[in-house]
């Protein structure tokens, strides 16, 4: 295995890991909130079609991954309306987000099977991009890719070092104290559930523009869930959703390293790794609950109802 | 205070002294009729005639007795896994791997029937139709593993489970149970005569698998509300402190839900393969054990209801098809269909325990404005 097998290793380790990340920090952000989303993978596949069209109508890659986003947003504000203002099951309207969203997304997206675009183009950082090695790993990706640098930095600053983070983090934790705090319950789980739709949206995005720049039906293949495994693997801490992400990322293109090293080894059964790595960190995490449950917000899951 | 009062929703959810039971059965009928106006407002968006674009979704495919059995191999299937999954949502387990647990059926029934593929003898069904309840229930079997040693939360693990069974079957497919003789697809050897079940007539595809889904609807629901397990079950279920103060063991009763939803979702997925199939093929099941969650859902866990549920989402697969054939709309349709069915059953659901009622807050504050004035 010679140094440039290495280098792309990472280098698409770091893309494969990057919807991970976008999709886990959102919905990190809505669980801190006390809001559990089962409908990621839904929302991601609905991400996925909605920019995929956008950049085909529009032929403008920057207007596609921003309605994307609202796309996003739209799916979360659906599970907003249910799960925060009608107090639904939030497991039960998660699971029909995403039933919802991959029927939505196969029909939308039924006339656009097949079509091919010129996806989000790699874009070399001046100077840092020619660091051996390195250079080529984190600074030769595409700009969403960086994007995704920058909402880890977002995420992780306003949980450590501002009021907004200890306010959504209360509002997850009490919600009763919060709204005697004076804080409006209802508005900060609408936020929270709103961003973790924008980026649930962007990861969509990512996928169908950037990634692999095309639209088939279920392409989010999962991710979706595998990103809400990943926020109970990192107990609830971004720094530990980016390492990971990329741990998941490397899972999912053994396919790659398995050629490198010669070894010939059937593509369904390599696919299988990223799913069998998820069960294995829960059955991690579970012999170890008490530590889980402790990072875990206290009313995640739990509709609050205001007294009036 | 007059800022405030603006602001304030002029209704506002009170919660009911006692959960409406009408409600409990009227919420399914409210979601179907929204479902379907919301469709027909859909098909109207799409430049067609809304009532004849909804009528060749929901009514034409049943204009005939073969539309009829057609609808029977349909619900079949998911009677089979919804009863299943009855078991474990009155339990409150989250059992979301009915597909893996029904793809699986498929392959391990599958592969045993590749064995006997000159075989002549009708009684060849009986190894097929157990391997594939016995590999539905070792899918099911891995969850409940997860759960009670591991404490695994089962919605992921069920979910995981799910998709690596469908890479094993295409790994199964493209692989060691492809066709020989098949130009490369990926398929297997369509299985012999006598390893498929038994059809009621010759000219329709209908086989008895419907039976297989109407005894374990009957056997499922004695069991849940005549017997000592199912009691437990549902005392599990409403409230888990008072299940083990009861002395009730949980691990075992979550084991018992799980494995009796697995061979049941695996009957169901050896039934199709060695059924209207008749082969292993990648899409061996057109996601019956996610439509079988919303038939859960739908039919309020009652076996009637839950036959109903079965017929309607049947009808949704059939409706997709039809309006393919006739309108040139795209098949993806059946799982919009069952997605808004879904959401708009929710959202109704919620007035079981809540009512709507006229925010009184906002008429005390305008009247104090009034006064005030």
């Amino acid at each position: 295995m010679d140094i440039d097998l290495i280098t792309n290793i990472l280098y698409a380790t770091i893309r494969t890991g990057t919807p991970l990340i976008l999709v886990a920090l959102g919905e990190m952000v809505c669980e801190k909130s006390g809001v559990l989303n089962l409908g990621q993978e839904g929302t991601l596949l609905m991400g996925a079609v909605i920019g995929f069209i956008a950049a085909v109508t529009t032929g403008n890659l920057f207007v596609a991954v921003l309605i994307a986003i609202v796309a996003g947003m739209a799916m979360s504000l659906l599970f907003g309306f249910l799960s925060i203002t009608l107090v639904s099951n939030q497991v039960a309207t998660g699971l029909a987000l995403t039933i919802f969203g991959a029927g939505l997304s196969a029909f939308l997206g039924s006339s656009y099977v097949g079509i091919g675009i010129d996806g989000i183009q790699p874009l070399a950082i001046p100077y840092l991009a020619d660091i051996p090695m390195i250079g080529k790993i984190f600074f030769q990706q595409d700009p969403l890719v960086y994007l995704s640098f920058i909402l880890f930095g977002l995420v992780y600053w306003t949980f450590n070092s501002t009021r907004l983070g200890l306010k959504i983090r209360a509002v997850g934790e009490n919600p009763e104290a919060a709204n005697a705090m004076g804080m409006n319950v209802h508005g900060i789980r609408y936020m929270a559930v709103l961003f973790g739709g924008a980026m649930t949206g962007l990861a969509g995005g990512y996928l169908s523009l950037a990634y692999t720049p095309l639209w088939s039906e279920g392409m989010s293949a999962g991710r979706g869930w595998i990103a809400l495994a990943l926020v109970v693997f990192a107990s609830w801490k971004a720094e530990r959703i980016m390492l990971g992400a990329y741990l998941f990322g490397a899972a999912s293109i053994m396919h790659l390293v398995m050629q490198g090293l010669g070894f010939d080894v059937a593509p369904n059964l390599l696919a299988m790794l990223p799913y069998v790595a998820t069960i294995l960190v829960l059955v991690l995490l579970g012999s170890n609950s008490i530590k889980a449950k402790l990072s875990a917000p206290i009313s995640l899951g739990q509709p609050y109802r205001p007294q009036l | 205070m007059s800022k405030a009062s603006w602001l304030q929703s002029p209704l506002k959810l009170e919660k009911r002294p006692s959960d409406s039971q009408k409600i409990a059965y009227l919420s399914p009928v409210l979601a179907i009729a929204l479902t379907l106006i919301s469709g027909g407002l859909l098909f109207l968006f799409l430049g067609h005639n809304p009532l004849t674009a909804l009528h060749t979704f929901f009514i034409a495919p049943l204009s005939d007795v073969y539309g009829w059995t057609e609808l029977g191999i349909k619900v079949a299937p998911l009677l089979l896994c919804a009863m299943g999954l009855t078991l474990c949502f009155r339990a409150k387990i989250w059992n979301i791997g009915a597909e893996g647990q029904f793809i699986m059926g498929a392959l391990g029934g599958g592969f045993v029937a590749l064995q006997f593929l000159d075989a002549e003898s009708a009684w060849v069904l009986i190894p097929i139709l157990l391997a594939g309840i016995v590999s539905g229930m070792a899918w099911a079997a891995l969850a409940a593993y997860l759960k009670t040693h591991f404490k695994v939360n089962e919605i992921l693990s069920t979910i995981m489970l799910n998709y690596i069974a469908l890479n094993a079957l295409l790994y199964a497919v493209h692989g060691p149970l492809k066709d020989p003789n098949g130009f490369n697809f990926p398929e297997s050897a369509l299985f012999a005569d006598a390893a498929l079940l038994p059809v009621f007539s010759d000219d329709y595809r209908l086989n008895i698998s419907l039976l297989f889904g109407l005894f374990f609807m009957v056997a499922i629901w004695t069991l849940m509300s005549r017997t000592w397990v199912g009691y437990q079950i549902h005392v599990l279920g409403e409230d888990a402190a008072a299940a083990k103060y009861a002395g009730f063991k949980q691990k075992k009763l979550t084991w018992f839900a799980l494995l009796a939803c697995g061979a049941l979702a695996g009957l169901a997925g050896v039934s199709e393969a060695a059924g209207p199939v008749g082969q292993l093929i990648p899409a061996i099941s057109p996601g019956y054990g996610y439509a079988a969650i919303i038939v859960v859902f739908l039919g309020r866990m009652h076996p009637v209801g839950i036959l109903l549920g079965s017929m309607l989402l049947g009808l949704t697969y059939m409706g997709g098809e039809m309006v393919q054939i006739e309108m040139s709309l795209p098949k993806s349709l059946t799982g919009l269909f069952q997605g808004m069915l879904l959401f708009f059953l929710l959202a109704c659901d919620l007035l079981i325990s809540y009512r709507v009622v006229r925010n009184k807050s906002v008429n005390v504050s305008v009247a104090r404005e009034a006064t005030s004035a």
